[in-house]
């Protein structure tokens, strides 16, 4: 263990040789570092003729990580010993933790930011007077930033942060590439700023999930391709001859997003030296290829790349076997086959076709099977260990998590039929069935995987403190109660007062009267947020703490996991 | 326009049906043999043998 991590530093204390007469620039290295020198050249050149200052600003940005970008590259290089790390130290796999960590606390930095901008937005809709006539702090610019936080910048860093972990330790193999591993944590995380950055100052194209402009998502291709790069590489150089289920779930993750991500942001900018892009789709097909993206954003990015975590991790904190391999199998295939059609449901009574309309609530019903299959496993999994629940709360966080899972997959398919959506739709109902999913589904197995990761990757005996892991539970918790059932209550009322009519067929309110009607509810709702962004800050203290202890000894590490014995 | 929307629409609805049923028929077929019992108690253990 010591050695894996000393590998992993440059100028670490022991890996450097004591003769750097053969020191050769990689290829790599060499070529990535030409390839920066010359986009930071045309950066500026873009900076310069740039049609509006938002613009320039993120090509002076660009130019500038650019630069940084070649002088980290030079500095590694003169800093790293004549030969690039091993692949396998004493015949055990060479594991490469440092882009995992990275992951690991920019996806704590991003989740509180996220939480935070949600938080406020949330005391915006109640009282208007919060966003403070400023267009920077409107509610229409804050709105995609608390979304793309918390999906993109929290989730994603999670799914690659925790991607890169599990791939490695179920292959038996070390990360593929050198340079390439950090570029994409790197590189995305980059492409936050970008987008986060953007919003503030107005760049979008107005996109639910899709808001950054044709530049930030030509980045995230290259980015993304690397990524998936890195990650077939590191597959095709396995020890490990079976390919463990999580890693399937992380691959349809990856390919599933480039894919929809081309396929949503097919748009032509205005002029390299403008921010400005057209998209090639034209009226209802523009509107179907973007919820078709948009509902396997959830299908692909909230789904299955958190499944994949839930079969890595817990099992392993459960310290049992998966339930049923094979009902993995067809959860898998059952998922994939099933999701990528259920986005017409997000357009239902509008001008889709209706068969469309019809084709996407039916396969949002079928989906509940495999949703179900899927949680029954992560659940039974605790089979002959249910004990732990008890004396465990990152365990519980994730059984709580699944149990969530089972909720919102339960309760999507319902308001995918077309019956129900004519009441939940446009609804503050919507808003509560995401953050079901979101906070109790995502975040809670994000949570459970952070608690797990950083005593495994600082190599620390357990986390700084249980105690507050069980604070953190309940805390938010409680605050995701609040959250969702203000948000049942606040749709349902909503959607029942627009279809209310007087007795000579006059609607019955008016539409500011429905939205005094929820005052209360946003209130409750952004004291459920309150509650939850507490729960994130004990999360972020806990884990700073357990950074800052000791080292474990390498023999506590060694029964760290003890491998169970099957009572045979 | 309508003759090709027809003519996707019947490739659609019954072959891409077909195509689809079988192919999880083999997924079904992959998951369930007993032949691959002993790979599959291997495989859900391995987030716990590691080394």
């Amino acid at each position: 263990m010591r050695q894996e991590i000393s590998a992993d530093g440059p100028g670490a204390p022991g890996t450097r040789e004591p003769d750097d007469g053969g020191k050769h620039m990689s290829f790599g290295e060499g070529g990535l570092a030409v390839v920066f020198a010359l986009l930071t050249l045309a950066c500026l050149v873009v900076a310069a003729k740039a049609t509006d200052g938002a613009y320039a600003f993120h090509a002076y940005l660009s130019a500038l990580a650019s630069l940084a970008t070649v002088f980290v590259i030079l500095n590694r290089y003169t800093d790293r010993p004549a030969t690039l790390p091993p692949l396998e130290i004493d015949g055990k796999p060479n594991y490469n933790f440092g882009p995992v960590k990275f992951c690991t606390i920019a996806a704590v930095f991003w989740g509180i930011a996220g939480f935070l901008i949600g938080v406020i937005i949330a005391f915006q809709l109640a009282f208007p007077a919060l966003n403070f006539d400023l267009p920077w702090t409107a509610f229409g610019r804050l709105r995609p930033l608390h979304t793309s936080a918390v999906i993109f910048a929290f989730g994603g860093n999670v799914l690659i942060g925790t991607s890169f972990y599990v791939v490695q330790r179920t292959c038996r193999a070390r990360l593929a590439g050198y340079l390439a591993p950090w570029f994409v944590v790197l590189g995305y995380n980059f492409f936050i700023v970008i987008a986060g950055t953007g919003y503030l100052l107005g760049i979008t194209q107005g996109k639910e999930y899709a808001e950054p402009e044709w530049y930030a998502d030509l980045w995230l291709t290259i980015v993304w391709v690397a990524y998936l790069m890195v990650f077939l590489a590191t597959i095709w150089r396995r020890k490990e001859p079976h390919i463990y289920v999580a890693n399937w779930f992380y691959l349809a993750f990856i390919v599933t997003i480039a894919m929809l991500h081309l396929g949503n942001n097919a748009s032509i900018p205005v002029s390299v030296f403008s921010p400005k892009s057209y998209i090639v789709w034209a009226g209802v097909q523009d509107a179907m290829v973007q919820w078709w993206y948009g509902h396997n954003a959830v299908g692909f990015f909230l789904t299955a790349g958190f499944l994949a975590i839930m079969y890595y991790f817990i099992p392993k904190r459960a310290e049992r076997p998966v339930y049923s391999y094979r009902l993995s199998i067809i959860h898998f295939w059952a998922i994939i086959f099933l999701y990528i059609w259920a986005g017409p449901h997000h357009l239902h009574y509008t001008a889709l076709p209706d068969w469309a309309q019809t084709l996407g609530m039916t396969f949002s019903i079928m989906l509940w099977m495999p949703s179900w299959g899927g949680m029954i496993n992560g659940l039974m999994t605790l089979s002959g260990a249910w004990d732990k629940l008890r004396t465990d709360p990152v365990l519980r966080m994730m059984v709580v998590s699944v149990a969530f899972y089972g909720m919102a997959t339960f309760e999507g398919p319902l308001m995918s039929v077309k019956a129900v959506n004519s009441l939940s739709h446009y609804t503050d109902w919507t808003i509560g069935h995401v953050h079901a999913g979101a906070l109790g589904w995502v975040a809670y197995i994000s949570f459970g995987a952070v608690y797990c990761l950083v005593p495994w990757l600082w190599n620390k005996r357990e986390l700084y403190s249980l105690k507050l892991v069980n604070w953190h539970f309940w805390i938010s918790t409680i605050g995701i109660v609040f959250y969702i059932s203000a948000m049942w209550v606040a749709g349902i009322l909503q959607g029942l007062m627009w279809r209310a009519y007087t007795s000579l067929g006059f609607l019955e309110y008016s539409f500011i009267e429905t939205v005094d009607a929820m005052h209360p509810f946003y209130i409750i709702r952004a004291v459920g947020g309150v509650l939850f962004l507490i729960g994130a800050l004990l999360m972020a203290f806990n884990i700073y703490m357990t950074i800052r202890e000791p080292e474990a000894a390498a023999a506590d590490t060694g029964v760290r996991n003890p491998a169970l014995l099957p009572a045979e | 326009m309508n003759e090709t929307y027809r003519a996707f629409a019947e490739f659609a609805q019954t072959w891409g049906l077909l195509y689809f049923v079988g192919i999880f028929a083999c997924v079904l077929a992959y998951a369930l043999s007993p032949k691959r019992r002993r790979e599959f108690e291997h495989a859900a253990r391995l987030p716990l043998s590691e080394d």
